[in-house]
Order: structure tokens, then sequence, then C-alpha cells
């Protein structure tokens, strides 16, 4: 009943499977969304995951967490890493992980066998592992509650169920793994049948959980304090538990992550089965949250199976006891169900993945050369191809069959996906410095490859037999020959490390270094450049692929060899865009080269591809030099481009910065001749009363004495105005010129203030001003040249008492410390300064124009020059204090302030004197 | 990575994560409950949901983030 059901699912496989296929071929994708693509790539949670996660929770604690951690972390990366390598693989129809990195060191033969070698030895145990699942879990759902108790050896394997499940399972995959030639054409309808597994295992794990926690337990709060009262779940789930502690930790970390990107099922789910590239985005969240609802329920499981089983009981079928424990009939199905979806859809994608590679860089190359087949038959190949595929898959599933019959009893199911894991990490330096690093060469990644393979088969694949009896396990404690130091599982006396981590770093450390270390010392052939430019620059917006050959040939030789290798309907798309009736005789254009080339690789891989073009192209067939110049002129025009912006915007700035001096500079010019004019002015106004006094005492003789005298006054107080004048325009043009000499000493503002309201104080009263004084500090020591300073107070004084109010006019002097400064203040009670005008009456020559005229009863108001209040603020600037206008506080008018920093203590001023004054030690 | 800041803003979240879920960091929760479970495990899940929240939102919300762009 079970394996019918079992077969049954499998059925229900091949029904959507052929319906995805029905709907491409309609062009109605199904699997042309990101969650199906999200989906897809949970292919990653295999029966390890369904069956191991629990045992690996109950066994070692949290660590199993870290298996998904790590893919976490490189989905998050996705949108860099994987978008580069599905472009690429676009670009360059990729057909499976060991194409990649053969295309990516000058389409290498040799390198991609190595790929393809390493693959099966390291992923043929994890396809045995899945089988061993499926069978396991059989034998439980069948015999319980009596123990499996089974002895695969003792069967003969006509008896065992995995062997027709594998059977079933090669049937399937040929069906729908090999419908086309073109590897790199995606296989639609087995998409859609993995994304509906990944659905089923991740329904199926959670129906348990929550029968588990919910129904089995009051809830997870019950199960967990009945956990913690159980003394063997002490410390379970602490650090404590996992295997090498922190630094397993990390050691597993880092193996997941780079597993992750290099497993060949992964790479065919990533990157060639990826139908658009922004599906990438919305799978870099969505995988990692289909992962952490996949181990929701991992620890509660494991927990109560810890509670509730026998001791004795195989932790990795807890998922399957608990539900049989409690008497259920569907729930236990449902599961098993559930774990076969796991298996099978990881054995299918890497079966796929597997024989494509066995098939396009290990069988092909060698019937490439082998003479007979060559130069022979002339006969139709592609049927071969599909044919030698078929052959390989089969091969495959007997050899992952082989290996479960013959040593599967001896491991349990997560020790042969973590040395899985190890052995696939070994693409990742190839892989992932191939994309990011221009200098690695072919012959750096092919003895970095052999290099960690080697290690990874000394420290972990050669104890692993040793430990399954297969071998002497006298090496492992005492070292090869009673070398200590050469013990696979503390190598060179590293100890105390998880064996996982101890053989990732040994045989990362040799793959890196020697990837790095040959690289460096070894020479790119002029093809291995450009593959390198085209793959670390992929992500370039502006990289157009360069048509490579240059070559010669005619259309049928070059129809020939396609219609041999592709059939018929395959090469009629290379050569669409030709004309039907040209000659056989025609030479093909370049583009029609690269397109046959193309097509070729999606079919056979592209060094397989690349002989083969190479064998009917004559001369040189492909001119490298100019392809390489091609990108690199493109890289060059990029940087010139960027430099010739980045010029064009400094102009720019420049120009416009010599715009506003041109006009601040015009501005200026203005200026200057308003100034002359209005000095000008100044100057007549006293000049030409002086002149007309004169002419009148010259003139007339006969005047009286007092009107003599009183001429001659007038005539005197106008040469002291124009001589004050004059010597105000001197001031100012030393300031302007920076060449007014101050002589700044410390002295006392209070003073000063006082000293200047006592000279002011005569002047103002004739004038009947009222002059307050408010100075609340006794001492006031400022920085300053008491001469200038005094002038500015006067000069402040004195235009207070001009612009005071008509009555009873007011003068306010007031100085406050103020945070840092004194403040000196003079407000008056005069109409005020409106706001528009308060930095107008800086300007030279400003006069504030009088307002209250048309009351009729102005106050004759002295004239000033309109000089004072420039000229003391930039005396008062120069001494490194401000001086502005305000609303006044007090009296209501207007308010200039005048603020200056306190001097220093004297002891200080001298430090710093002293220090300015240090000569330089050089 | 069509704005430079969506690039910039995945590598801080990546590195945020790979600090979440390394030793430095996990070593203040691995401590028992009262009863003697580890924090560690609650911990760690919820981590794992922060980084997916935020990630989920970086790459659904951008058109709505423009300004910052």
């Amino acid at each position: 009943m079970v394996l019918g059901i079992a077969f049954g699912y499998l059925a229900l496989l091949f029904v959507i499977a052929a319906w995805g296929d029905r709907r491409a071929e309609q062009g109605r994708s199904v699997i042309g969304s990101p969650t199906v693509y999200a989906l897809s790539i949970a292919v990653y949670c295999t029966a390890w995951t369904f069956y191991g996660s629990v045992g690996r929770a109950a066994e070692y604690g949290p660590s199993f967490l870290l298996i998904y951690l790590g893919p976490t972390l490189a989905m998050l990366a996705s949108p860099f890493v994987i978008r580069k390598m599905v472009r690429i693989a676009r670009a360059q129809r990729i057909t499976s992980i060991a194409d990649f990195i053969s295309a990516r060191y000058g389409k290498s033969g040799g390198l991609g066998a190595l790929v393809a070698l390493i693959a099966l030895i390291g992923i043929t145990p994890y396809i045995a592992l899945q089988l061993k699942a499926i069978t396991l879990s059989h034998a439980v759902l069948m015999n319980y509650p009596e123990p499996p108790g089974l002895r695969l050896v003792e069967e003969a394997f006509w008896d065992d169920k995995s062997f027709w499940v594998a059977l079933v399972l090669a049937v399937f995959i040929i069906l729908f793994g090999t419908r086309y030639l073109d590897a790199s054409e995606r296989h639609e309808g087995m998409v859609a049948a993995i994304a509906f597994e990944s659905l089923v295992k991740l329904f199926a794990f959670l129906a348990v959980g929550v029968f588990t926690v919910f129904v089995l337990f009051n809830g997870p709060g019950d199960l967990f304090a009945r956990a913690a009262a159980h003394p063997q779940l002490n410390g379970a789930l602490s650090l404590e538990a996992v295997p090498g502690g922190g630094v397993g930790w990390v050691g597993t970390l880092v193996l997941a992550f780079l597993a992750f990107l290099s497993l060949p099922r992964q790479f065919q789910v990533l990157v060639v089965e990826n139908v658009d590239e922004r599906h990438i985005k919305r799978a870099s969240w969505l995988f990692p949250l289909y992962l952490l609802a996949i181990n929701l329920f991992v620890i509660p499981i494991a927990l109560a199976g810890v509670l509730l089983g026998d001791p004795g009981g195989d932790p990795d079928s807890f998922v399957l006891t608990l539900p049989l424990s409690a008497g259920l009939e569907g729930l236990p199905l449902l599961v098993f169900i559930g774990g076969l979806s796991a298996a099978t859809g990881m054995v299918i994608v890497e079966t796929i993945a597997l024989s494509t590679m066995v098939s396009n860089h290990l069988v092909m190359p060698l019937l490439l050369r082998s003479p007979r087949l060559h130069l022979g038959s002339r006969g139709d190949l592609s049927g071969w191809l599909l044919g030698i595929r078929r052959v390989a898959i089969v091969m495959i599933l007997l050899l992952g069959y082989l290996y479960h019959a013959l040593i599967g009893d001896s491991y349990s199911l997560v020790t042969i996906g973590l040395v899985s894991f190890a052995a696939a990490t070994q693409f990742a330096p190839a892989l992932l410095l191939g994309l990011y690093w221009r200098g690695a060469t072919r012959v750096g990644a092919s003895l970095g490859l052999i290099a960690g393979f080697s290690v990874w088969v000394y420290t972990l694949l050669l104890p692993g037999f040793a430990q399954s009896g297969w071998l002497d396990d006298a090496f492992l404690t005492h070292g090869p020959m009673g070398l200590a130091w050469l013990r696979p599982y503390a190598l060179f006396g590293l100890e105390g490390w998880d064996i996982y981590s101890h053989s990732l770093l040994w045989s990362q450390l040799a793959n890196v270094g020697t990837l790095v270390g040959v690289s460096l010392f070894t020479r790119q052939s002029r093809l291995e450049q450009t593959q390198a430019a085209l793959f670390t620059e992929a992500l370039h917006t502006s990289l157009v692929y360069p048509s490579l050959w240059q070559g010669q040939t005619t259309r049928g030789e070059l129809e020939a060899l396609l219609n041999r290798y592709l059939g018929a309907p395959a090469t009629a798309r290379v050569f669409a865009g030709l004309e039907r009736q040209a000659s056989k005789d025609q030479a093909v254009p370049p583009e029609v080269i690269a397109r046959a080339e193309q097509a070729l690789a999606g079919a056979l891989g592209n060094a397989s591809a690349r002989v083969l073009i190479n064998s009917v192209v004559r001369g040189e067939a492909l001119d490298l030099e100019a392809v390489l110049s091609i990108l690199d002129t493109t890289s060059q025009m990029l940087e010139y481009n960027r430099q010739l912006e980045q010029k064009s915007r400094e102009l720019a700035e420049i120009g416009e910065e010599l715009r506003s001096a041109n006009e601040r500079l015009r501005e200026l010019d203005r200026l200057k001749d308003e100034f002359v004019a209005m000095v000008s002015h100044e100057l007549r106004t006293p000049l030409t009363s002086i002149r007309a006094f004169a002419e009148i005492l010259r003139d007339s003789r006969d005047l009286p004495e007092d009107k003599q005298r009183h001429f001659l006054d007038v005539v005197v107080l106008e040469s002291q105005r124009l001589s004050r004048l004059i010597e105000e325009i001197l001031d100012l043009a030393r300031l302007e010129s920076g060449r007014l000499t101050l002589h700044p000493q410390r002295l006392n503002l209070a003073a000063l203030a006082r000293h200047s309201v006592d000279a002011v104080h005569r002047v103002q009263e004739d004038r009947g001003v009222a002059l307050d004084v408010e100075i609340t500090a006794d001492e006031a020591p400022v920085i300053g040249d008491p001469d200038r300073l005094e002038q500015v107070i006067i000069n402040l004084l004195d235009n207070a008492g001009k612009f005071a109010a008509d009555e009873d006019p007011r003068v306010l002097l007031r100085l406050e410390h103020h945070k840092g400064h004194y403040r000196l203040s003079v407000e008056d009670n005069g109409p005020g300064i409106g706001e528009e005008e308060r930095e107008q009456v800086f300007e030279k020559f400003h006069q504030i124009e009088q307002h209250g005229a048309s009351s009729g009863q102005t106050r004759r108001r002295p004239r000033g020059s309109g000089l004072g209040l420039p000229i003391s603020r930039g005396i008062v600037a120069h001494l490194g204090g401000r001086l502005w206008v305000e609303n006044a506080p007090t009296l209501g008018g207007a308010c200039l302030v005048m603020e200056l920093p306190v001097a220093p203590a004297d002891s200080e001023r001298q430090e710093v004197a002293k220090a300015n004054k240090t000569p330089p030690e050089r | 990575m069509k704005t430079p800041r969506l690039g910039e803003r995945l590598v801080a979240l990546i590195v945020l994560a790979v600090l979440l879920f390394s030793p430095p960091l996990i070593l203040p929760f691995d401590r028992a409950t009262n009863g003697g479970l580890s924090w560690l495990p609650l911990y760690l899940f919820l981590a794992w949901g922060v980084v997916i929240a935020l990630a989920a939102w970086l790459m659904e919300h951008r058109h709505d983030d423009q300004g910052g762009a």
C-alpha cells in the first residue's frame, strides 16, 4: 500500500512536469515567477534536512541551523554574485558548473573534466544518502514499533526498494531532463515539479511539527517546560553541544555558505534554470524565509522525540516515529511522502547536473578525440549525444545505489551530507575568485582544485572509509607510518577542532593558496585573457559581446557540422538570418560563426564547441588580440568618459566662479566710482564755503569787525571739518587696504567707556541730550588699541546723540558681560532704524534720511560724514569683535552694539605669546 | 543594483547578518533559562527573522524609497 502511494506520488510528478513542459511549448511558462524560482532553490533541503536536521538537533544542539544560515548569507549576496553568474551563463550558454569554470579559464577541456570528476566522486555519496533515506523511512513505516532492522547487504538487490526507486527516478529524469539536446535550455517541467515538491515537503514538515507541539503536548510552553525538567536535555541546546565550539560554529557556517554556491544542483537551479534575472531579488529573501519555516519545528520535534521515544531510537527517524507512536496512520504517510519529495527532488536535479557534466566534459571530449568517430561516420550525432546523457543518468543513479548498498549503513545521514558539502566547496575558489579576479589562471585553478581535493580526500574521505572498516583505522589515531603530525583528523597537530572545520581550513588553504600563488607566476593564454575579462566585467552595462571569429569557413561546412551534432531544426535556427538560396561555398559572416559556437556550447559545453568550430574554421580562427583590445577599449572609453565628465563639470564650476568674480569686480568698480563721486562731493561742500567766505573777506574790505571775525571762524571750522574728513577717508583707505596699524594692548573697557563719556559729556549737554551710563562690571579686560576704541565709542555716542528724539533726547551707554565677551551698547530714543536699513548704515557715506521732517520742527542735526560707522566696524573687526544694530531694549530707538572678546588672563597670554615666539625646531 | 544606495544598504545588511550569526555576538545569548535550556536557538530564530524582514523590505520597497536613492 505504502509503495503504491509512493509510486502514485511519482506519477503525479510526471503529470506536473508534463504539464509544465506543455505550457512552456505554448509560451505560457509556469515557472516565470520569482516565487517558483525561490521554491526551486529549495531543492537545497533534501532528505538530509527532512530527517537529518532533527537528528542533528538532538545530538549537536543548534548547529543544524548553520546549514541554513550559510545559504541565507549567500542569498543576501545573490544580487551581486548570482546575478553576475546568471548574466555570464546566459551570454555564454553555460550548461553546468563544470562548464562555467572551464569557460572562465579559457574554455579548458581539462579543467572541465577535473570539475566533473570531483563532482562525481564528491556528490555520489549524497545521492546514495537520499536513496538510503527513502529505504530507511519506508522500513520504519512498515516495521514500527519494531526497529527497522535493515541489513542492506544481506538483501538481494531485487528485494531492495531503493533499487527500484532509483530506476523509476532514472526514467523520470530521462523523460524530463533530456528532452532537448541543448542543456542550457531550461527544463521547465522539471523545475515546476521541483517547486511542487518543495511545497509538499514544507507542508509535511509543518504538519508533523504542529502535531507534535499542539497534540502531543499542550503548546510550546508545555513542551519546553517538560524538556527543561528532563536531565538528559540539560544543556542540549547550548553552544557546548556544538562540535568544535565557537570554531566549529564559524567553520560550519562558512562551509554551508560556500557549498550553497558551488553544489552542482544549486548551480543548476540558481543559474542554469533561471528564467529572468529579476527573480533573484525576490528569491534573496523568500528562500531564506522558506528555510526559516522548514526549521521552525526542528527543535520541538527533537525535544519531543527524546522526551517520549525509547532511548535507543534513532533521532534521524523522530519525524516518523513520533506520529507513529501516537497510533496515527495518515500523518506518518504524509511525512513519508514529504521525505520522498525531499529525496527525489534532490536526486532529480543533481543527476541532471551531473549527467550534463559527465557527458559534456568526460565522455564527449574522449569521443571527439577518437579518430574513428571524428573522421568516419558522417551520420547524425545528435541522437548519440542524447543517448550518452541518458546512459550517464542511469550510471550515476546506479553508482549512488551501489555506494548506498555497500557502505550506506556505516554513516549517519548528517555525516555523508557534510562530507559532500566539503567536496563541493573545493569549486568555490575557482568559481568566486574567477568572477572577481582577472588574474586567476587556468593552471592556478587546476592545481588549486587538485590540491584542495587531495586534502579533502585525506582528511574526510579516507577516514570515513577507515571507519566503515574498509581500511585499517590505525592511521587515524597514530598517523600513517606512525607520523603523528599527519593524522587525518589532526593535521600538523591542529587538534580540538571538529573534523569538518578542520578539513575545510586545510583544504581551502591548500586550494586558495595554490590558486593565487600559481596564478601570480603563470601566464594566461589569449583566450583565457578574453574570457577572464568577459567574466569579471560581466555586469558592465555597456559590455558588448564581440564577435570572436575572424577566420573563414563556408556555409556548407558549418551547416554540415551543426547538422551532425544538433540536428536540422537547431541548425536552421542558427542560419535564420541568412537568405535561403545562398550557395554552399559562400563565406559565412563572423557573427553566424559565433552563433554556431554558442549553439554548440549549449549542447556540448564550451570546451568541445571550441574544438569543433576550430575544426572547420580556417586561418586565424580567433582574432583574440582584437577582442582584447575591444574589451580594453571599452573599459578605457568608460574611464575616459568618466574623466571627461568630471573635467567638464570642473570647467562649468570654474566658469561659474569666474562669472561671479566678474560680477563682484563690476560691483566693486561701481562702488569705487560712487565713492570717488561722494568723496569729491563731500570735500567740495566745505571747500566751497571756505572759498566763498575767503572771497568775501578779500573783496569787501569795509566789513564790520565782528562780521569779519564771524567769517574767519566759519573758515576755520570748515577747514577743521575738511581735515577731519580727509583724516577719515585716509583711515578708511588704510582699513580697506589692510594697512591700518593698530597697537593692541590689554585695557579696561569700563574705564575707557567712562573716559569717552566724559569726553563727549559737554558737547551732548550743549545739545540738550541726557546721557546715562550703566556699567555693570568694574573690570572689563579686552585687547584693543585704546585710541581707536575711544574713537569708536565716541563715534557711537555722537551718532546716538544726533538721532535721539527731538523732545527730551536721551542716550544710554551700557557695558555688560555676555558669554565670554563684553558688550558695549549705545541706545537712543529716536525713531530707530528699519530692519532693511540695518546693514546699510555701515556703508560708506550712507546718511539716514531724516524722518519727522513733515512735523516742521526738525531739530537741527549736525551733519556727519557718513564714514564714522564703516570705520568703527572696520576697527572692531580688526580687534576680533563685531558691531551691529538692533532694537533698543530700554529706550525704544536704535541700539548699536559692539562686542569684544574677553582678554585671556595674564599668565595665559604670556604662554600664548611664548608659544608663538618659539622658533620652529627645523 | 539600479541605485548605488541599494547596493550599499545590501552590503550593510550582509555585514549585519554575519555579525548576528557568529560567535562574539551569539555568546551572550548562550545562557541557560531557569529550566536549563539555552536561549541561543530562540535568539538565532529572532535574528534570522529580522534579517529576512529587512532584506524583504530592502528588495520590495525600493520604489517608495527613491528619495533616498
